[in-house]
């Protein structure tokens, strides 16, 4: 049996590893460590200097996953502002986006998972995105480019025991949500998610600004003009800003004029100002069963007759929303949006 | 080399053991990712179950290939993620034949910005009863060029057997569509032929539709033709909300609001409430501020069709079943042809008669007979067989496909 494995295995390594060849100039790294994008233990994701951590404002929810990002531009070349969309990269750009789950959400000291690491990278022909998985023994991570699960297991803030077999995408499936015009492309990496404070190891400091400091970003405006999105869960901030933070993070790589959901006219990304186009009194186009029954995307005051909100509650893989990434609900994501329709 | 292939043994031994992944899943998404520009994918016979969404991206000259109808069955019964069976997107000539593929949680086979996509003898279809718990389109391809349906088969789907949206230069042709919500439905479409195909039981035979708020806006110069559209009285099982919840059980054909439509030598046959229906928009109900969208159909020749129906009542569970027997006193003998005459003042000429190239235009057909239901003036004159139909346009041309 064993023997059958291994053999299987074999044929399976070189059919892809003869496959990456043809496909593309470029063979792909077999592990995270052979990128060298962290020193010393590479569980505890230190980068090496260059590769730069950031955070977004408004992340979005990945089945309560914790990430890590981290970005290296090419020695010496530095990355244009601009205050509409992701800074355009240049080529051999690395984005790097590790996912984990702490053993304990209560106790840091408790340890945690990491589930796997996305490498995102700026060939020659464009952008491609590697999914590499890490070991149970945390020494690693393995690129597997149809994705797969992982069993993970935590305590929430309340102590409770949640399980989850955590999915990771394959590498069309990365492409899904990272598209423009049909163009691989990064989401997160915008001025507007961008602008805020991270705690560097001298101590806080606005993203931006540091990475002007720090020659990577030319261009930069005054900091009054530099869009920023709220983070969603921050009660002091207008609803309305919270909740179109929340839109853009978790729908509009998809739901945009130039995304993977332009065939349905929706288009929930942060300038879309068309009350149609946001979803207001807005007929489905392709959502068959995940109408709910109900007939338009966005009733105002009506949260349990929108559209909107029955595919952010449903977890059934044909009605959900988004369509990918997400197994459970997103409480506070669904509290939000609920609140954001009642108080239209 | 020696090292680096072991360096992938272990990554991947590692993949196969930790990972519940069916391996013929993984195989078969393996080679979807790194299928050379050119090749075939030959799918294994057999029943595959598969629990997530298969797909290719970004392809040139792929046959993705099972061994027959009953050989290769893709069955997503136990799907647990991905909203569609297998998707295909910005691809060139892909062509996909000889599998059936099942019950998967949304859409079976969607296709998207892909240009040259045939599906030849595929059979996409929801096992079991008809159900609004069935996904939307059994194929969808969706802004492609170049699509090409020949021989398939679609069942169950609760929303559109066959679906092309989006899309330009289009021939669904001998396929097969029932037990369907709407069974070949064409949709902000340009140069659509739909000829030679059986379709029976669904709620509504063939559509021809243009929906405001899409991207693709205005379709149109499409061909029914040679089409069997027989029986399609089955409830309407589509979940509230899509517009196709709202065509009414017993319809043959539906035009709505789509411009410069030709159909021709049909069989109509025993559709309850409507052979061949011509709607605006208006008759939704449903609002619009799209203002490039054009919600009038105009343009349509109907002719050569034959027409049968038993005299019978339309069923009052759509609205326009209670139209035409509440409002219009239709009875039994409900024209096979129903206009809804709601009419683009736009298209009036100076004597104030709508153009020639605007008009609705039917003639010789079998069995004909029409309803200008007035729907304008709130159905308070509907005529029957009115003479301002009696008019020939030009024959649609299709451009090479």
């Amino acid at each position: 049996m064993k023997k059958t494995y291994l053999f299987v295995g074999f044929l399976f390594l070189i059919m892809i590893h003869v496959g990456m060849q043809l496909q593309s100039p470029v063979v792909f790294k077999e592990k995270l460590s052979d990128y060298g994008f962290f020193e010393g233990n590479i569980a505890d994701q230190k980068p090496i200097s260059g590769v730069v951590p950031y955070q977004l404002n408004a992340p979005l929810f990945s089945d309560g996953a914790h990430k890590l990002r981290f970005i290296q531009l090419p020695v010496n070349q530095q990355v244009p502002y601009n205050p509409d969309t992701v800074f355009q990269f240049p080529k051999g750009t690395a984005i790097i986006k590790t996912f984990y789950y702490k053993k304990d959400e209560r106790a840091d000291k408790k340890g945690r998972q990491l589930i796997e690491t996305r490498v995102l990278l700026h060939e020659a022909t464009g952008w491609i995105a590697l999914p590499y998985i890490w070991n149970e023994a945390q020494t690693d991570a393995f690129l597997e480019i149809t994705g797969g699960t992982t069993q993970v297991a935590w305590r929430d803030v309340h102590g409770a025991k949640k399980t989850l077999q955590y999915a990771i995408p394959n590498m069309n499936q990365c492409k899904g949500c990272h598209e423009r015009n049909g163009v691989m492309s990064p989401i997160g990496t915008s001025a507007r998610q961008l602008n805020g404070d991270f705690k560097y190891a001298n101590g806080f400091d606005n993203q931006l600004f540091r990475w002007q400091k720090m020659q990577l970003l030319t261009a930069l405006p005054a900091a009054k003009t530099i869009p920023k999105l709220v983070h969603y869960e921050d009660g002091t901030a207008r609803l309305d800003d919270r909740a179109r933070a929340y839109l853009d993070i978790h729908c509009a790589h998809c739901h945009h004029k130039t995304g993977a959901a332009q065939t349905s006219g929706l288009f929930l990304d942060w300038q879309t100002q068309d009350s149609t186009a946001l979803g207001f009194y807005k007929t489905p186009v392709a959502a068959g069963r995940g109408s709910g029954n109900r007939l338009f995307d966005i009733v105002p005051r009506k949260p349990n007759e929108s559209i909107l909100l029955y595919r952010m509650e449903s977890l059934d893989p044909g009605e959900m929303m988004p369509e990918l990434g997400r197994q459970v609900q997103h409480q506070e994501g669904i509290k939000l949006i609920k609140a954001w329709i009642e108080a239209m | 080399m020696k090292k680096s292939l072991c360096c992938i043994a272990l990554g991947i031994m590692y993949g196969t053991l930790a990972i519940a992944q069916p391996e013929i899943e993984k195989r078969i998404q393996t080679q979807l990712i790194l299928a050379e520009n050119g090749s075939t994918i030959d799918l294994p016979e057999g029943v595959i179950h598969l629990t997530k969404s298969l797909s290719m991206d970004g392809k040139k000259n792929i046959t993705i290939k099972g061994k027959g109808l009953n050989q290769t069955m893709l069955s997503f019964k136990g799907q647990i993620m991905g909203a569609e069976g297998l998707k295909i997107t910005n691809s060139q000539q892909i062509i996909l034949e000889n599998f059936t593929i099942q019950d998967s949680k949304g859409d079976l086979i969607k296709t998207m910005h892909v240009t040259g996509i045939t599906f030849r003898r595929v059979k996409a279809e929801w096992t079991g009863k008809p159900s609004p718990k069935n996904g939307g389109y059994a194929f969808y391809p969706v802004q492609c060029e170049q699509v090409v349906l020949d021989s398939c088969t679609a069942i169950g789907a609760s929303d559109a057997g066959i679906y092309v949206g989006q899309s330009k230069h289009i021939v669904v042709k001998n396929c097969t569509a029932y037990n369907n919500v709407a069974g070949i439905e064409i949709e902000n479409s340009l140069y659509a032929d739909v000829h030679n195909n059986v379709v029976t039981g669904n709620t509504g035979g063939i559509l021809v539709f243009d929906l405001p708020d899409l991207v693709q806006k205005r379709g149109g110069y499409t061909r029914v033709f040679n089409n069997l559209i027989k029986e399609n009285n089955h409830p309407n099982f589509a979940p509230k909300g899509n517009i196709v919840a709202k065509v009414p059980e017993g319809t043959g054909i539906l035009i709505l609001a789509t411009n410069q439509v030709e159909i021709f030598e049909n069989l109509i046959l025993d559709n309850k409430t409507v052979g061949t229906g011509i709607i605006s928009y208006f008759m939704t109900e449903n609002k619009f501020k799209d203002k490039d969208y054009y919600p009038y159909p105009t343009g349509i020749y109907i002719h050569d069709n034959q027409f049968e129906r038993k005299p019978k009542r339309a069923p009052l569970t759509s609205t326009i079943g209670k139209i035409f027997t509440f409002k219009l006193k239709y009875g039994k003998n409900v024209p096979h042809i129903i206009y809804d005459g709601i009419v683009d003042k736009n298209t009036l000429d100076a004597n104030g008669r709508v153009k020639l190239e605007n008009k609705i235009c039917i003639r010789q057909n079998k069995n004909q007979s029409i309803g200008n239901m007035d729907a304008e003036n709130d159905f308070k004159k509907p005529t029957r067989d009115a003479p301002q139909f009696d008019c020939a346009l030009e024959r649609l041309k299709m451009p090479v496909h």
